[in-house]
């Protein structure tokens, strides 16, 4: 799950870590208040999106008045922000960030992540601020500093001071940089944290450590016990039918295709995306099922795929393991006289009960194409989609 | 001899009395699996399916020595689940549940490594040697007793895989899922080792799926080490950077992680790969000269 960057700082702030004063607003005479209450003459308006790219894009704005900010709010909020991150669409703005203008001297990167190779979280440095670090991990690898942390005993400040020296700080900026590097490890484990990142870090021109930006990804198995965090959900950034197919435990990701697929098992359905556009067919979407394909669950399917009007037909993939495709027979019989299904629907059922499956859908009188094999199923929604997309 | 699992394995289950324990636990008796008991706090001294209900792992393992566990216990009890079962000396510990916090896992793995005992999963399927021991929550029915190894991050692949190497009578020595998590507790390395050192073993099949860098390790592992011949399928050519797919460790991240990369490792190492997942079957019978 990801947060907004006015969230992000919210939990900075809560950890003791350098974040300016800001607040997050829903209109213009908010963003007008908040700039007052921080006071001063010069403040950062910053778009609220779930994306990157966000200055480019013109979704950061420095304002000198208090005329400039209202300008800056009426012209965003209720838009959407396009950047290189989004898509063609973009993301809508239903939050603006106002906050205290920081006075730059130098930009640092500094991020943390679960590092899967080392099975380890692991902590970036960078004096490269202010730029994407894919970049400078492809053009200048030796320019990323790294700590890893030893899960028995944690963080220690030595790894902090190794950076900060590093990194070339000097001074107090040993010791400031070595609390946030504490505080952000103390943070990625009580938050239950997938990524934590900081770009830019800076050096204020009085010579002060100060996150000027924040992004944080948390572990979604992890949102059982971090409920204030997974209150901070906001589903208007994700696509409306990944959201929806989220409350049924389904998973869904919309693709650009014309063959709607339904499939039971994450590796499959991906194996099935695959085979679709090997023989000359484009996916609309990843749907794993899950291992307990209700009835429910296959009705619920059937509506998120079809309410993506590229879709041509649909194409259902079923390796029973413990579910019976029996079972799934009677839920597809359902959901299709339910959702009223107008395209052509292939079906493939292999494993645990697939011939009685089989035969409950050709006695259901429906017009449901069966498919004697993986390949002869994918080859008929292919097909019946009106062959290459 | 099969791998990590055989006739004569005997299999605890954690959480025992739940319904996902119980369901798979009449399954795995059917099929032979020497189930000899269970765990579920609280309940130590009754009995379930015929078979004694202990309230630890240690006094379990003391009473019926197992030395195998399956865990069934809701993700958020894991961690400890699988701690308990490590400190009471289990060597082989399967966990299928999904969604354990990745945290958790990074702090379970440290105790595996130091441990010397082995982990499959989480989010997977488990360990069967066909004929002999299924542990996990596979469909039994559609393997045979046989000579290809099968290790696989996905689950209904596994199936696909098992259902070509059985429907030419190739059969299984042993199937392996890793389970789809980012950390898991073994690696494709872990096993593929395990099938080379294996004589049941004849060919591999090796499932992978974006994400990470685990069938690229696994590519340098097969080339420096492994000498049967191996096919190799990844599942995601066409997902889209950025999405989570369903599992917890399938997302392209930063660019890293694609199929493509995967497939051309296993390229490089000799594997022969395959971007069907329908030929899995032909694959081997081409690579081996099995008729």
């Amino acid at each position: 799950m990801n947060l907004h960057e006015y969230q992000a700082k919210g939990l900075f702030a809560n950890y003791g870590l350098p974040v300016s004063e800001g607040y997050a607003v829903d209109t213009a005479d908010e963003a007008v208040a908040a700039a007052q209450k921080i006071g001063g003459e010069r403040w950062v308006v910053k778009v609220q999106v779930h994306a990157g790219g966000r200055g480019k894009a013109g979704g950061v704005k420095l304002a000198d008045s208090l005329d400039d900010i209202r300008a800056c709010a009426e012209h965003w909020i209720g838009k959407n922000l396009v950047t290189i991150q989004t898509d063609e669409n973009g993301q809508p703005v239903s939050k603006i960030y106002v906050e205290s203008c920081t006075d730059i001297d130098r930009e640092l990167y500094l991020s943390a992540v679960i590092d899967r190779g080392s099975r380890r979280v692991v902590f970036m440095a960078s004096t490269e601020g202010g730029v994407e670090i894919e970049q400078v991990a492809e053009e200048t690898p030796e320019k990323i500093l790294r700590a890893s942390i030893d899960p028995a005993v944690g963080a220690q400040p030595y790894q902090g001071r190794e950076l900060a020296f590093k990194l070339g700080l000097e001074g107090q900026q040993i010791r400031q940089f070595t609390n946030l590097f504490m505080g952000l490890s103390k943070l990625f484990e009580e938050c239950d944290c997938s990524l934590l990142e900081i770009n830019p870090l800076v050096v204020t021109s009085d010579g002060d450590i100060h996150c000027l930006d924040a992004k944080i990804n948390i572990d979604g198995n992890a949102l059982y016990r971090q409920p204030a965090i997974a209150e901070m959900n906001d589903p208007s950034q994700e696509d409306e039918r990944e959201a929806q197919a989220a409350e049924f435990s389904l998973n869904y990701v919309a693709l650009e295709g014309n063959i709607g697929c339904m499939v039971n098992g994450a590796g499959l359905a991906m194996g099935t995306m695959d085979l679709v556009k090997l023989h000359g067919g484009n996916p609309a979407n990843f749907l794993d099922v899950g291992g307990g394909a209700t009835k429910e669950a296959v009705a619920e399917a059937f509506k998120i795929i079809l309410s993506d009007s590229a879709v041509r037909a649909v194409l259902i993939n079923i390796f029973g393991g413990i579910v019976s495709c029996a079972t799934i027979a009677e839920g597809i019989i359902g959901a299709v006289q339910e959702v009223g299904v107008e395209v052509p629907v292939v079906v493939r059922f292999e494993g645990n009960n697939s011939a009685l499956g089989r035969q409950t859908l050709a006695d259901s009188g429906l017009n449901i194409i069966p498919g004697d094999s993986l390949v002869d199923a994918v080859e008929k929604a292919v097909a019946a989609a009106g062959g290459q997309a | 001899m099969s791998i990590l699992i055989n006739k004569d394995t005997k299999v605890i289950c954690q959480g025992f009395t739940g319904s996902q324990g119980t369901l798979h636990s009449e399954q795995a008796l059917a099929y032979g699996t020497q189930l000899v008991g269970g765990v579920t706090p609280g309940k130590g001294g009754s009995s379930h399916l015929g078979l004694p209900v202990f309230d630890t792992v240690a006094e379990a393992v003391a009473a019926t020595g197992a030395t195998a566990s399956v865990i069934y216990v809701p993700a958020s009890f894991c961690k400890d689940s699988i701690l308990e079962a490590l400190n009471a000396g289990i060597e082989l510990i399967v966990c299928i549940t999904e969604g354990i916090p990745t945290l958790d896992m990074l702090a379970v793995k440290a105790r595996l490594e130091q441990s010397g005992a082995r982990m499959v999963g989480p989010n997977c399927p488990g360990v069967i040697t066909p004929g002999e021991c299924k542990i996990g929550i596979m469909p039994g029915d559609i393997h045979l007793p046989g000579k290809v190894g099968i290790v696989s991050r996905s689950g209904t692949l596994t199936y696909e895989a098992v259902k070509q190497t059985t429907d030419r009578g190739f059969g299984q020595s042993s199937c392996v899922g890793i389970g789809g998590d980012p950390i898991p507790g073994s690696h494709f390395i872990d096993v593929l080792e395990l099938f080379e050192q294996g004589p049941a073993t004849e060919a591999i099949v090796m499932v992978g799926e974006i994400g990470g860098n685990a069938e690229e390790e696994a590519a340098a592992y097969i080339k420096a080490n492994v000498t049967k011949p191996v096919v190799g399928y990844i599942a995601g050519v066409t997902a889209p950077p950025g999405k989570r797919m369903g599992h917890a460790g399938a997302i392209i991240a930063g660019g890293k992680g694609t199929a493509d990369d995967k497939f051309a490792a296993l390229q490089d190492a000799g594997v022969r790969t395959v971007r069907s997942l329908a030929e899995i079957g032909d694959a081997l019978a081409e690579v081996t000269g099995w008729s």
